[in-house]
C-alpha cells in the first residue's frame, strides 16, 4: 500500500479538494486498492513527510524531509491534470 | 442536495470594485460579515491567511481566486462569489510570486470539510470550467450567476 499526504494551509478546504480529486484520477488508473490518502497543514509536514511515499501540495511547502514533492494545483485547476497524475504514479512507483 | 443549500444568490456580489486583493478580499469578508455568515474575526483572518497561503488560481480561461480561512471564525457554511469590476492581481496558489489577474471570487465559509465535500466539488467543477467561468463573469445578474452554477450541477 503506497501511502500519499496532500498538504495545503488548514489541511482541510484544497487538500480535500485535491485528495478527492487525486483518489478519482488514481481510480480511474485501475489503482483502487493500492493507495491511501491522507491530509494535513503544511506546517506539519516536516513531521509527517517521511512517513509518506509522495507528498502532493497546494501551498507553498519547506522543510526538510527526502519525500517527494508534487504540486497539486492541477487538481483543483483540472489543467495539466493528467500529467500531474503521471508524475503521482511514477514518484509512487505504480 | 447539501451544496445546493450553501450556494446562495443573495450572495453573489457583482461590479465589486477593488484596487488590491486585499482590497477584493475585505469587501467581499465584510459583506459575509454584515450577512452574519462568519465572525468579525474573519475579515482579518482571511486577510492574513492570504498573504501567508495565497489562493489566485489560473484557470484555462478566467483568473480565479478561492480565499478562505480557519474553520473558527465561520458561523455558517456558505460560499460568497464576488465579480470584480476590473481584474486585480493575486498571487499565484503555492508560487513564490506568480501573478493572476482574478475576475471572480469565491470566498469559502468553511465548518466542516468533510460534510461539505460536495460543495468543494461542485466548486471544483466550476474551476475546471472555463466556458461557465466566462458566464459567470459577464452575468448581469445574481440569477444569472446563480442558475450558471445550478444548471451544471
Amino acid at each position: 500500500m503506497k501511502k500519499i499526504l496532500v498538504a495545503c494551509g488548514t489541511g482541510i478546504c484544497t487538500s480535500t479538494m485535491a485528495a478527492k480529486k487525486l483518489e478519482g484520477q488514481l481510480e480511474s488508473r485501475g489503482l483502487k486498492g493500492q493507495f491511501s490518502i491522507s491530509q494535513c497543514r503544511v506546517s506539519e509536514l516536516e513531521f509527517k513527510a517521511n512517513d509518506f511515499d509522495v507528498i502532493i501540495c497546494t501551498s507553498n511547502a519547506s522543510g526538510s524531509f527526502d519525500t517527494p514533492i508534487i504540486q497539486g494545483l492541477a487538481y483543483l485547476t483540472g489543467v495539466q491534470m493528467n500529467k500531474t497524475t503521471d508524475k503521482v504514479v511514477e514518484a509512487l512507483g505504480l | 442536495m447539501e451544496s445546493m443549500g450553501l450556494l446562495r444568490q443573495d450572495l453573489v456580489v457583482r461590479d465589486l470594485e477593488a484596487s488590491s486583493d486585499q482590497g477584493a478580499i475585505e469587501k467581499l469578508a465584510t459583506f459575509l460579515h454584515e450577512k452574519g455568515i462568519v465572525k468579525e474575526s474573519y475579515i482579518n483572518a482571511i486577510m492574513e491567511r492570504e498573504k501567508v497561503f495565497s489562493t489566485g488560481l489560473p484557470t484555462g480561461s478566467i483568473g480565479v481566486a478561492i480565499p478562505h480561512t480557519d474553520v473558527e471564525h465561520v458561523n455558517e457554511a456558505a460560499v460568497a462569489i464576488g465579480i470584480l469590476k476590473e481584474p486585480v492581481p493575486f498571487t499565484v496558489m503555492a508560487s513564490d510570486d506568480d501573478k493572476v489577474d482574478v475576475k471572480v471570487m469565491f470566498m469559502l465559509a468553511v465548518k466542516e470539510p468533510h460534510a461539505q465535500i460536495e460543495l468543494l466539488q461542485t466548486l471544483m467543477g466550476v474551476l475546471s470550467d472555463p466556458e461557465l467561468l466566462t458566464t459567470i463573469s459577464e452575468a448581469t445578474s445574481n440569477r444569472e450567476v446563480y442558475e450558471a452554477i445550478t444548471s451544471v450541477l
